[in-house]
């Protein structure tokens, strides 16, 4: 190579460097951690809001709520998303750590007990659930049905759906080891459909006509009823920062909770706030 | 003189970079088995090593955690066992047909047809025993969920029959011709031959195949997640649901929250199942020895 090429070599080099670096210290900068019930919307709002503003890189993950809110408290994320609210303890250890965690709800998580469409019944109490749930209840005929064992089907324990299940239904009792463990919401829906005996549950995004949707004591499971707590096996999701957000921080959590971000929650199977 | 010494020295580059590459690929392994075992001791402070294998349940995320995965080694022992019934006799004799018995344009077609059936993606055999096997199982038979043992073992042995097959087809094919003659000039028949020659001449390579298969079918993640049924109870009889390890593993390690005791928990699994397959390994490599045929060209 000529000197001269190599020179000019060594100035390309060093001007698309300088520009790499210069480049990325304009840019925003989002850390998101947390729930992994929360992480679809982050990540397709993350998704979304960065064709929108191509200067702010947002990096999301998952963990679960409890190591979202340990990331907030000292200082390794800008956003910790929870699919529960914030325990004492938590706050305890926030204010110490001169952090002020502050709650935005972003959508609502609503899981709905179903069955195959064949089945008669169509509303069932939440004792009758958890019955069904521990394995006290194993037999349709216990519940005015034929006399058939009932197929209990249940989410992996890590999954956001069976953690809403647990508190609401089963108030920390344990599931029946003999229940069918399904990877996923599309896999429940499958097996329900396939099955005339099971039962399962699934988020309100995953209802469809192949399955049929249980009334909770007598509410029946809708955007609506959701919202306004009625319906009891549902629960909100949030996303906590330190402090009231400024910069892009609070650019992203408006665009979670616009329209446009609703929209997103909506198409991931939760309820939009509105 | 310059000119072999130069030869001498490129023939010992050539060498050490082949040997360097062999080496590149058993510290890969090691690397691997290394961080299995790392990440996995962790839960032998929570639970003994006893109680891990020994537990009969498994609430990972209950309070206080329970870590028992023998439902899960009992599943996957049962299942692996009983695909291997099905799938070992299909695959050998099936095998001795095409080597020994079809005609060349028969074995022409049934050949390719079987490895066809190997390069199925695993995840549509599941599908398929999700969909049509399970709903006509529960039909058929009455029982309460397709979900179970029994799919899963069939589903398995329809992944485990072309392996072994085709490895059993090569054996058979490399048993020496002088073997055949000289059997048939003693004034056997075919199925004499067939029978007490060919088959115990080629035993080396149809043991390494039927470990093969049955190592694929201990180890094979999608089908059982799909089609086991995933009950982590013992299973009573051959139509209830079931979870073997690896649809254990794969179900939950997805959002077990890392460096958790769960987490770890998984990893424990996988290193049964790893020991498992190294096991099955280790006796299809002494099978192997101990029946090989000296002097003739073996797998």
């Amino acid at each position: 190579m000529t000197k001269l090429r190599a020179n000019l070599f060594v100035v390309v080099l060093s001007a698309l460097a300088i520009l790499t670096i210069g480049g990325l210290a304009l840019a925003g900068n989002v850390v998101i951690k947390g729930s992994t019930t929360v992480l679809p919307i982050a990540q397709k709002a993350a998704e979304e809001f960065m064709k929108l503003h191509p200067n702010v890189s947002i990096s999301v993950s998952g963990g679960g709520s409890g190591n979202g809110m340990k990331a907030l408290i000292d200082g390794s994320t800008d956003i910790a998303d929870a699919s529960r609210f914030i325990k004492d303890k938590e706050i305890k250890l926030a204010i110490a750590n001169g952090v002020f965690p502050v709650a935005h709800r972003v959508a609502l998580d609503c899981v709905v007990p179903v069955v195959h469409p064949s089945n008669s019944l169509s509303n069932i109490t939440m004792a009758q659930l958890k019955d069904i749930y521990t394995g006290k209840v194993t037999n349709w005929s216990q519940l005015g049905g034929p006399d058939k064992k009932i197929v209990v089907i249940s989410r992996d324990t890590s999954s956001g759906t069976y953690e809403v299940w647990e508190k609401k239904v089963l108030k920390g009792a344990k599931v029946t080891p003999k229940a069918l463990l399904q990877a996923s919401n599309g896999a429940v829906a499958q097996a329900v459909a396939k099955n005339k005996y099971a039962i399962g549950y699934i988020g309100i995004g995953y209802v469809s006509s192949a399955v049929k949707a249980l009334k909770v004591n007598n509410i029946t499971a809708s955007a609506a009823t959701a919202r306004n707590g009625s319906y009891p096996v549902s629960r909100p999701l949030f996303m906590f920062t330190n402090g009231w957000p400024t910069g892009d921080t609070l650019d992203f959590i408006n665009f979670v909770i616009s329209p446009a971000g609703q929209k997103i929650a909506e198409e991931e199977g939760y309820v939009p706030l509105y | 003189m310059v000119g072999s010494s130069l030869r001498r020295i490129k023939e010992s580059i050539i060498r050490n970079i082949f040997f360097f590459i062999g080496l590149a690929s058993i510290f890969i392994l090691t690397l691997i088995v290394v961080f299995l075992f790392k990440e996995s001791l962790p839960i032998f402070k929570v639970v003994s090593i006893k109680e891990f294998l020994f537990g009969q349940y498994w609430y990972p995320t209950s309070e206080p955690p329970e870590f028992g995965i023998f439902p899960m080694i009992v599943a996957s022992v049962v299942v692996t066992i009983l695909a291997s019934a099905l799938a070992v006799p299909l695959g050998v004799l099936s095998a001795t047909y095409i080597s020994e018995i079809a005609k060349p344009r028969v074995k022409e077609i049934i050949k390719p047809v079987i490895e066809l059936l190997a390069s199925l993606p695993s995840v549509v055999i599941g599908f398929f025993g999700m969909v049509i096997v399970a709903p006509f199982l529960q039909e058929t038979f009455d029982i309460s969920t397709g979900l179970n043992v029994f799919n899963a073992s069939v589903m398995l042995a329809f992944m485990a029959v072309p392996t072994i097959s085709s490895i059993s087809e090569d054996a058979l094919h490399s048993v020496r011709r002088e073997l055949r003659e000289a059997s048939y000039a003693l004034g056997a028949n075919r199925w004499e031959t067939i029978s007490r020659v060919v088959i115990p001449a080629g035993l080396s390579g149809i043991g390494t195949a039927v470990i093969l298969g049955m190592s694929r079918a201990i180890g094979e993640t999608m089908v059982v997640l799909m089609v086991a049924g995933g009950a982590a109870a013992i299973p009573e009889s051959l139509f209830d649901a079931c979870r073997p390890m690896p649809a254990s593993i794969a179900a939950e390690m997805a959002e077990a929250p890392y460096h958790s005791d769960h987490y770890h928990a998984l990893f424990a699994t996988g290193v049964v199942l790893f020991l498992a397959t190294f096991v099955f390994n280790l006796i299809a490599d002494y099978v192997s020895n101990k029946y090989k045929q000296t002097g003739t060209a073996t797998l």
